[in-house]
């Protein structure tokens, strides 16, 4: 069972539910945690596992044999993203616009590209208690983000409960994290703007054919605004958090939500066994 | 001598456009008896690269020289490598701008004179 956590709006509560979902489950059986916000990945911050592993994670580059080219512009022609530029006597690669597709390779006719590597991050392993934890660390100044999510996933074990901290938004990282997820968890808060990103949110996982449910965190007397949405449009609304000031201090000193609160647990717990009852259901 | 100019449109009085990447038109003007042709920029609309894809373009046209308002590193690099001189600077028309090239008083551009991805439209990103 792979539960990906998502937002739409950033600083909704994503990882706060991501770590006490984790935790939660930890106690009835094992568990691994993967952090696909590798631009800003933050649930070491609140699970603080033990690093076991650090590797980097590369990308094709292309890397061009003088000798073989015969400079005819294939390789630029081709590159979607101009990473090539071919002169009369010399070929300019641009690795930063590159995406790493080898196209120009799979193309050319002489057999002038060779694979060249760049480091877009880090992939990072550990444990949490008894939580397998997985995140990525994209490297400062990279826009490429989704190579480095796929070697996240690829590293999770499988046919292990897995939660996965998404991106926010609603763009290629978090398209390529949610992706092939069992379930997804959108957290919102009860505001105009949360709201306005949380109907982004659905519409993706709904192209993606991933079934969703609504967390509303800071749940308070603005409710209702998520409330009618998730009534008209159909979308389960799971639980709430509510607006705790003591659990925003622990937040700020690193602490989960169901540690300062070990009664927030219970709605998580509930949450997994309707997830599980569905499964049964199903299969 | 054949030159480019980045115009917003393909006539000698149309005005020059600053951006280099992301202008509708290049002008393709030889300096000699002024005959000209306009092409649209392929690099106008493109996602991402544009620089590139317009100098690459530009390349394969022989230019010799090219005259553009700003010009970013990606672009500025593709034609020092390429040998073809670049220069700066441009207003008003094409045909000013001509005019300016011939009489010498472009400033010939040694290095970017605007930083990457500054003809972006707002809010278009790459990703």
């Amino acid at each position: 069972m792979i539960i990906a956590v998502a937002s739409g709006k950033g600083g909704t509560g994503k990882t706060t539910v991501a770590a006490s979902l984790a935790l939660s489950a930890a106690e009835k059986g094992p568990v691994q945690y993967l952090d696909c916000d590798v631009e800003e990945p933050n649930g070491h911050l609140l699970l603080h596992p033990e690093w076991r592993q650090s590797r980097p994670v590369t990308v094709f580059v292309p890397v061009i044999a003088r000798e073989k080219c015969n400079y005819c512009g294939r390789c630029a022609q081709i590159c979607a993203f101009h990473a090539l530029a071919v002169l009369p006597e010399e070929v300019l690669v641009f690795p930063e616009l590159c995406h790493g597709c080898g196209g120009c390779r799979y193309f050319c006719r002489q057999e002038a590209i060779t694979e060249g590597k760049r480091e877009i991050g880090r992939l990072e392993k550990g444990l949490a208690g008894s939580i397998q934890f997985v995140h990525g660390r994209l490297r400062i100044g990279e826009a490429m983000s989704t190579p480095l999510i796929e070697a996240v996933k690829e590293n999770a074990a499988p046919d292990i409960l897995t939660v996965i901290d998404a991106p926010p938004g609603t763009s290629c990282p978090v398209i390529k994290t949610v992706t092939g997820a069992d379930f997804c968890l959108l957290v919102t808060e009860p505001t105009p703007f949360g709201l306005h990103d949380l109907a982004l949110a659905v519409k993706m996982v709904r192209e993606l054919a991933v079934p969703c449910g609504v967390v509303i965190n800071r749940s308070g007397k603005w409710d209702h605004l998520i409330e009618e949405y998730c009534r008209r449009e159909q979308v389960p609304l799971l639980f709430r958090l509510p607006a705790d000031r003591e659990v925003a201090a622990a937040y700020s000193r690193g602490i989960p939500a169901v540690a300062a609160r070990p009664e927030w647990k219970t709605r998580f717990l509930n949450f997994l066994a309707s997830l599980e009852g569905k499964d049964r259901c199903a299969s | 001598m054949k030159v480019a100019v980045c115009a917003q449109d393909g006539s000698l009085d149309a005005a020059v456009d600053q951006r280099f990447g992301r202008c509708p038109c290049l002008m393709l003007v030889d300096t000699e008896n002024m005959q000209w042709e306009a092409v649209p920029n392929p690099g106008a609309n493109s996602s991402g690269g544009a620089g590139i894809q317009t100098a690459q373009f530009l390349v394969d046209r022989r230019v010799e020289a090219v005259l553009v308002g700003r010009i970013g590193p990606k672009a500025m690099s593709v034609f020092q490598r390429a040998g073809i001189r670049v220069y700066g600077d441009i207003a008003g028309t094409v045909r000013e701008t001509i005019d300016m090239y011939r009489r010498g008083v472009l400033p010939l551009l040694l290095e970017a004179n605007s930083p990457t991805h500054a003809g972006m439209e707002e809010g278009r990103s790459g990703r």
